[in-house]
This record gives C-alpha cells, sequence and structure tokens, in this order.
C-alpha cells in the first residue's frame, strides 16, 4: 500500500475504531505468531475453512445504513471455531489457531477488493476478526469435554447444541454492542437508539449465519470435508437475497436524492438546496433520537420538500420559501404531498412534507417540525459556512414570532450546526 | 373442475389415479408400510406441510418453487419410496387459503409420483438396501441421491408441465426461466441432502437449521421485491412530477418506458438490462426542467440560443441522475436519446452504430408516443400512422432493427395510446405550441445573422 492511500484510509477515523483495529491487529499478531510457533494442526481442515472464509470475504456486501457484512466468511468462521470433529476425528485446534485462519482468510480475501482500489474499511473488518476471536476464546477450551460427551456411551448432542447456540447468541450482543459503540460514535447518535438500530440490522442475518455455522460443525461430523460445499448452498441463497435487497434500498436512497434535485435545474431552489437540508434535518433528527426507519422517512422527507414547486408555472425568485408569503408556502406543500402519495407508499413521507408549515400550535409531527426549522435555516444561511450568519439565523429562528419554530429542535439544530462548523471551515 | 377440457380431465384423474394406485399396492400387495419409521416421517411430513405452505418465490416469476421438494428428497434417503410418497401426499393439507380441492389432490398426487419413483430410484441405485446414514457410509449415498433428485427435477417439471399445456396455460411453461429453474432445483436437493445427512446426529434439529437461513432468505426476498415495488412507484410518481409543467405530456414517461421495455423484450434483452431501459426511458426527459418554461411553450421558430438550450436537457438530465447506480448503458440511453442515425441529431451528432443500442430504442418509443399522443397544437395519430411514419424514418433518424422489433411488438401486444387529452381551458393552463419528440414536426431555427 502506498503512503498517501494509506492515509486516506486511517483518515476519518476515531478514537474508538483506532482502538478495535489495534486491538484486533494485535489479536491477529498473536494468532499468527502462535500458529507459526505451534505449527499448524490439521492443516487440510484450517486450509478449507481458510478458504470459505476468504471466499466470504471476497463476496461481502454493504447493508442499509453502509454497514458491511460478509456473511458467508461469518458463517465459516463459526463453523470452524465450533467445530467438534471432522468425521468423527476429534478437532484439535487451539483458540489462537482459529484467530490465525480467520485472519489470514480475511486478508486473502480482501487482497482481490485492493487490487481493485475499493479501500477496505478496517473497522468492520477488525469487528468480523474481533467477535470471532472472543468466540473461539471461550469456546476452544470446551470442544474436547464437549466432543466426548456427545460420543460416548448414548451420543448425546444436545449439551453441545445448547452450549454452542449460547455462546453465539452472548458473540452476538457483543458485536451488536460494539456496532452501537461506534455507530453512535461515528454519527453522533444516542447509544441506546444505536443498539436498538444495530439489533433490528443484525437479527435476521444473524440467524442465518448462526444457524448456518452450527450447521457446519455439525454437518462436518457426519459429512466430513463434504459440508463445506453442500452447507454453503443454504447461506448461498441467503446471500443472494440479502444482497438483492441491499442494492435496491441503496439505488431508492440514490434516486430520491438525484430526483430531488430536479427542482435546482429547473431553478425553483438555490442549488444544493434539497441535499443541505436533508443532511442538517438527518443531523438535528439524530441529535433528537430518532430511530433509523423514521429517520429514513425524514430524509426522504426533506429531500422533497419543495418539489410541490415544480407545480407552480414559474420559479419563485431565489426560491426561498420561508420569505414567501405563507398561503403561497402551504400551497407549495399540499402540492408536494400529492405528488409523493401518488406514489403509494411514501403516505408518512406525504404527511411529513404536507405539514411542514404548521406552526407548534397545530402539533405536527417531529419531522415536519425538523424540516421547517432545516429549511428556514438554510434558507437564510445557504452553503455559506460564515460563522456570524449563522449565528444570526439561528437567533431569527429563536425569536421566530408566535411559536413558529420548536424550540427544542431549534436548539439541537444548535447544537449540531456548531459541532459541523469546523468541518465547513476544511 | 368444471370448464376444462375432456383431456385435461382425463390427465387430472389419470395423475391422481396413479398416485392412489402405487400407494395402494404398497399395503396390499407388500404390506410395506409396515415397516415404515412413523416417527421419522411425521416430523417430515410436518416439516414437509410448513414448506409447503409458505413457497418461497425466487427469481422466476410464474413458478413458486418451494422448499418442500427439500423435505421430499429426505424422506427418500430417511424413509424410502413408500414414506416418501406418504409425505408428498400430506399437500393435500397444506395452508392455502383459495386452492381448490382438484388443484390439491393433483399437488399431492404428482408430489407422491415423484417421491415414489425417486425412492425407487434411489434404493436401486443404493443396491437395495435403507439404511440410515451414518458417518462411515454418508459418502456411498451422494452418488444415489443425484440419482434421485435427477429422477424427480424432470418427473416434476413434466407433470406439471403437461397440466399448463392441457389448461390451456401452456405459455406459463417457465421455458425461459429453465436454467434459473434448475438452478434452484440444484440448490434445494443440497438441503435435501443436508436434512438427510444430518439426521443421524441432532434429528429434527437438523431441519431446524437447515430452513432458519431459507426462511430467512424468504424473509429478505420479500423485503427486496416490497423494496421493488415501492421504488418503481415512487420514480414513476417523480417522473410524473416533472412533467406536470406541461399538461399535454402527462404520462409521457411512463409509456415510453413501457415502450423501451416493449422493444427490449422484443429484441431479446436479458432481465438486468430489460430492468435498467426501462428506468432510463422513465428518466429519459426529466432534463427538460432545466429548459426554461418559455422556450418550451414559444410559438415559432426558436432562435439559435433557444434552440441550444433544448439540446441540452439530454445532458441536464445525465447530470441529474448520474449519482444513481445503473447500469452505464442506461446513462447513455439518457444522453444520447435525441441521436439520429445519420448523425444530424444533439447533442454530440453521433451516427449509425456509434449511438448507444439504448439511446436508439428509447428514440423510437418516445417518437412514437409523441405522436399518439395528443398536442395543443395537434390531435393524437393513430398507432397506424404513427407506426408508418417510424418506418418511413427508418434508417435516416430511428434504428430499423428497434423499429421492426417494436412494430411486431405492438402488432402482438397491442398499444393503449393515453386517454383523449381535454382541452384545457386556456387561462389555467399554458401550452407548448411544439414539442421537441415529435418527428413529424421539427423544430423551426432562426438563424439570429
Amino acid at each position: 500500500m502506498s503512503g498517501p492511500s494509506g492515509v486516506r484510509v486511517f483518515q476519518g477515523l476515531d478514537s474508538g475504531q483506532l482502538l478495535l483495529i489495534c486491538a484486533a491487529g494485535l489479536l491477529a499478531v498473536a494468532g499468527v505468531a502462535h500458529t507459526a510457533a505451534t505449527g499448524l494442526v490439521d492443516p487440510e481442515i484450517a486450509l478449507g475453512f481458510g478458504a470459505l472464509i476468504a471466499a466470504g470475504e471476497l463476496a461481502r456486501l454493504t447493508m442499509p445504513g453502509n454497514r458491511e457484512v460478509a456473511p458467508i466468511g461469518a458463517a465459516a468462521a463459526l463453523g470452524y471455531t465450533l467445530l467438534l470433529d471432522m468425521g468423527g476425528v476429534p478437532a484439535g485446534h487451539s483458540a489462537l489457531q482459529v484467530v490465525a485462519v480467520l485472519a489470514v482468510g480475511m486478508v486473502t480475501g480482501a487482497l482481490p477488493h485492493l487490487a481493485v482500489g475499493r479501500q477496505p474499511r478496517l473497522d468492520a473488518m477488525a469487528r468480523r476478526l474481533l467477535t470471532g476471536a472472543l468466540l473461539a476464546l471461550a469456546y476452544r477450551p470446551l470442544a474436547g469435554p464437549l466432543f466426548t460427551l456427545a460420543e460416548g456411551g448414548e451420543g448425546n448432542w444436545w449439551p453441545a447444541l445448547a452450549v454452542m447456540a449460547l455462546l453465539i447468541l452472548v458473540m452476538v450482543l457483543i458485536d451488536v454492542l460494539l456496532a452501537a459503540i461506534l455507530r453512535a460514535e461515528q454519527v453522533r447518535a444516542a447509544f441506546g437508539v444505536a443498539i436498538h438500530d444495530e439489533m433490528r440490522m443484525a437479527a435476521p442475518l444473524g440467524a442465518a449465519v448462526a444457524a448456518s455455522g452450527i450447521l457446519l460443525a455439525l454437518a462436518s461430523h457426519s459429512m466430513d470435508m463434504a459440508a463445506l460445499l453442500v452447507f454453503a448452498a443454504p447461506l448461498l441463497v441467503t446471500q443472494v437475497a440479502f444482497r438483492k435487497y441491499a442494492g435496491i434500498r441503496a439505488t431508492y436512497l440514490q434516486t430520491v436524492r438525484a430526483l430531488s434535485r430536479v427542482t435546482e435545474v429547473g431553478g425553483y431552489v438555490e442549488p444544493g438546496h434539497s441535499r443541505r437540508v436533508s443532511r442538517l434535518a438527518v443531523a438535528v433528527g439524530r441529535e433528537l433520537g430518532t430511530a433509523e426507519p423514521e429517520l429514513l422517512e425524514l430524509e426522504y422527507a426533506a429531500l422533497m420538500h419543495d418539489i410541490g414547486q415544480l407545480s407552480l408555472h414559474d420559479p419563485i425568485p431565489g426560491g426561498a420559501t420561508v420569505l414567501t408569503d405563507p398561503e403561497q408556502a402551504r400551497r407549495i406543500a399540499e402540492l408536494g404531498a400529492e405528488v409523493i402519495r401518488q406514489t403509494g407508499v411514501l403516505d408518512r413521507v406525504a404527511e411529513i412534507v404536507r405539514r411542514q408549515c404548521d406552526t407548534c400550535a397545530e402539533t405536527p409531527p417531529l419531522a415536519s417540525r425538523i424540516i421547517k426549522a432545516a429549511n428556514a435555516y438554510d434558507d437564510l444561511v445557504g452553503g455559506s459556512s460564515d460563522r456570524d450568519r449563522a449565528g444570526a439565523a439561528l437567533e431569527r429562528l429563536r425569536l421566530g414570532s408566535g411559536g413558529e419554530y420548536d424550540p427544542t429542535v431549534v436548539e439541537a439544530m444548535a447544537r449540531v450546526i456548531d459541532r459541523m462548523a469546523p468541518l465547513h471551515r476544511l | 373442475m368444471r370448464g376444462l377440457p375432456w383431456f385435461a380431465k382425463v390427465y387430472l384423474a389419470l395423475v391422481i389415479g396413479a398416485a392412489f394406485a402405487l400407494l395402494g399396492h404398497s399395503v396390499v400387495v407388500s404390506g410395506r408400510l409396515e415397516r415404515l419409521d412413523w416417527s421419522t416421517l411425521l416430523v417430515l411430513a410436518l416439516l414437509f406441510l410448513v414448506c409447503e405452505s409458505v413457497p418461497t418465490l425466487l427469481n422466476v416469476r410464474q413458478a413458486a418453487v418451494s422448499v418442500s421438494f427439500s423435505a421430499v428428497l429426505a424422506a427418500v434417503v430417511l424413509v424410502g419410496p413408500e414414506g416418501a410418497a406418504l409425505v408428498g401426499m400430506t399437500a393435500v393439507f397444506s395452508v392455502r387459503p383459495g386452492l381448490p380441492l382438484v388443484k390439491r389432490l393433483f399437488n399431492s398426487a404428482q408430489f407422491a409420483i415423484c417421491g415414489y419413483v425417486a425412492g425407487w430410484v434411489y434404493q436401486r441405485l443404493l443396491g437395495g438396501r435403507l439404511v440410515t446414514p451414518t458417518i462411515a457410509g454418508f459418502d456411498d449415498l451422494i452418488v444415489p441421491f443425484a440419482g434421485a433428485a435427477a429422477v424427480f427435477v424432470p418427473l416434476n417439471f413434466i407433470l406439471i408441465a403437461l397440466v399448463l399445456v392441457a389448461t390451456g396455460q401452456a405459455d406459463q411453461v417457465p421455458l425461459r426461466g429453465l436454467a434459473q429453474f434448475l438452478v434452484s432445483y440444484l440448490g434445494y436437493a443440497t438441503f435435501g441432502l443436508l436434512i438427510a445427512g444430518l439426521w443421524a446426529t441432532v434429528n429434527s434439529i437438523a431441519a431446524v437449521l437447515v430452513l432458519l437461513p431459507l426462511f430467512v432468505a424468504r424473509w429478505a426476498f420479500g423485503q427486496y421485491l416490497a423494496q421493488q415495488r415501492s421504488y418503481d412507484a415512487t420514480i414513476a410518481a417523480l417522473c410524473q412530477a416533472v412533467e406536470t409543467k406541461d399538461y399535454y405530456t402527462r404520462g409521457h414517461c411512463t409509456r415510453v418506458s413501457l415502450a423501451s421495455g416493449m422493444i427490449a423484450q422484443e429484441i431479446g434483452m436479458g432481465p438486468e438490462r430489460l430492468r435498467a431501459i426501462r428506468y432510463a426511458g422513465m428518466l429519459h426527459d426529466v432534463g427538460k426542467l432545466g429548459v426554461p418554461t418559455k422556450v418550451l411553450q414559444k410559438d415559432g421558430p426558436l432562435t439559435e440560443e433557444e434552440y441550444a438550450a433544448i439540446q441540452l436537457h439530454p445532458m441536464r438530465g445525465l447530470e441529474i441522475v448520474r449519482g444513481i447506480d445503473f447500469l452505464d448503458e442506461a446513462f447513455a440511453g439518457i444522453m444520447h436519446h435525441h441521436e439520429r442515425q445519420d448523425g444530424k441529431g444533439y447533442p454530440m451528432g453521433l451516427a449509425g452504430d456509434e449511438v448507444p443500442e439504448f439511446a436508439r430504442i428509447i428514440a423510437v418509443a418516445d417518437a412514437f408516443d409523441s405522436m399518439t399522443s395528443d398536442r395543443s397544437y395537434r390531435n393524437a395519430r393513430t398507432v397506424e400512422v404513427a407506426m408508418a411514419e417510424l418506418r418511413k424514418n427508418a434508417g435516416s433518424q430511428f434504428d430499423p432493427v428497434m423499429v421492426t422489433a417494436f412494430i411486431k411488438a405492438i402488432d402482438r401486444d397491442g398499444w393503449e395510446p393515453p386517454r383523449k387529452v381535454v382541452t384545457p381551458p386556456a387561462d389555467v393552463v399554458r401550452t407548448a405550441t411544439k414539442d421537441h419528440d415529435d418527428p413529424t414536426m421539427p423544430i423551426q431555427v432562426v438563424s439570429e445573422r
């Protein structure tokens, strides 16, 4: 890796991410060193699982919210960790060897991505490695006794199954916790909300990965290495389904973002207005503890809040809706809501857009109040990053006569803008 | 059952009768049912029922491939042909509201026959014995299992295809997606093997472990389809919003999208490109918003400057949609949809094969819809007149291949022209007196010099 690109990778990482990456790096080094010193136990098995982990890493995908996951790799790692025996022969690899195979497999799988110029998401990889390593450290010492229990006498597999399920559950919880901590730091979400969001995102895929991992470990007992091939089938279907889902979600957001610009191209609003309003609105929504699904609705509504202007014959000069007369603004909101309602699926977004001009006394939804304030702020400040201008605009919003703007929203916005200001100056 | 042709009735009766005959033969003649492992059978039958009740929609549109196939194949290994037939029989009880009894009977009968035959093949290949898979013997199972699956799949396909043909639904036989179909069957066969292979260790938990990822996948597919529908509706609504400016062009984008899709399908484009061109057709004119209204609605010839503004609209459109993760071809289609075969189009003046395929398709669809829609300065032309116009300009303006394909598609599927536009009251809407898409009314440009 050349110098400048290396710098780019580490730029924008915050302290939590750095800590995580360091911890994972140390673990990986320890694992590889230990394995190199003691020699690889059962090299064929390690190679087989390592290859699957690499393939999974190669086929990683990005879920909504810019979350990187590698379900096949994760399930393979799980299978290797949980492995009791291979065709009746007890598996004797240590926890540190699991870490080594995991690390080498992941790096191998990431290389082709690097070769075509896709930067690795170090924090996501570190998280996968760390949680995998934790599970290995907790489970590997138990593997021997569990196998004797499963094979000896009547052959009772239930204790092994129970331990696997329990430890995986703990691991998933730790993973969610880590993800939430990182997320809270990265996008400034409230921690409780972040945990909730991560849980909702992790649950379906986590269940599929966990089942496949256990399946792989158990199937190796009766099917030998063939298990590695057949097992991939259920998860492959799952992966395809999730990839399609993630793809359409991403395209959806891109499309709404792109088409929100038609008002700018048509000269109805200032260039960049919709994007700025949506960014500010989402940041304020997050500051006020809005969960992700509602945050997405807020973003859509903010992007399309001016779409009603398309029904006007001629653009309002400058498009500044805060300065036009209230009746006109209300009509634009109604027209915009009507357009959005045409989709038949974004009814809540339409409602948010329809009520964006309501005063606090009319108790509009929180999202509408946020958009009202963000829109007014952007109309006053525009793309400028002048602090005095920002302060003056905020002051004007605070003074807004007759409960025009929600004070809680305005205060949250002040905090957000204060945080964003240094970024603007860069 | 009523309303079916007689041969369909005969066929249905034959299949159902054959299934019961097979079962009766097993009970009466050989008495083989007594040796069955009833507890395993019960679990498998339950599993089968659960799967049969929630068919997994895979990519093939009409064919609901259900996971139940895996359960029958697992039964082949674990409980033999008679057991597999019995498991297949339970399809009668699947929870699918609104499914008539005849269909249920036929469904369970064809499953039973396929299960029985596959089981028989499996036993033959294994050498006549039926063993619960053990660790040592697992590798020996793979070939017989593959044989059983190889018999099951075509038999199942033929039985169902025949009933579709007999009831006059032959066009629904999924021949087009056959390859995809076979791949998904192969996947499901693997699941069957997995369930059977794991049975020795953890019994019924094996089924849960195998099916959990599948149900998650099904859930994700459901989410994906819902998002897809939602997305299509949203993109259509937004494009229509862009068009509200001009009273007469309403619905233009959806119709161009439809017509582009028809042409693309006719020339045999794959599903992914088909989807891309539908979106490109939908979005081809979003850049028109960047053209001042007064230019679009101006009476009489345009100045060169005004004409340049119109010529810029494909670029403006591209600029708007560039951030979307479409196929590159879709962008090329939007950018070049006003190029002509003779190189006199805009914005780049490409000619012949230089014009991207998507753009050649959209150009035909665009002009056709413009001609068959009402305009303030003329009424809609009939489909025949518009087609004649396309033919006349094939080679100079349009790609003859696309024109031929489009005419063929319309001759077969028909075309629903937009409803008659009620002339709007003049004081409410100002309307354009020209349409830049209309090939019969070229835009007049006056030189200022």
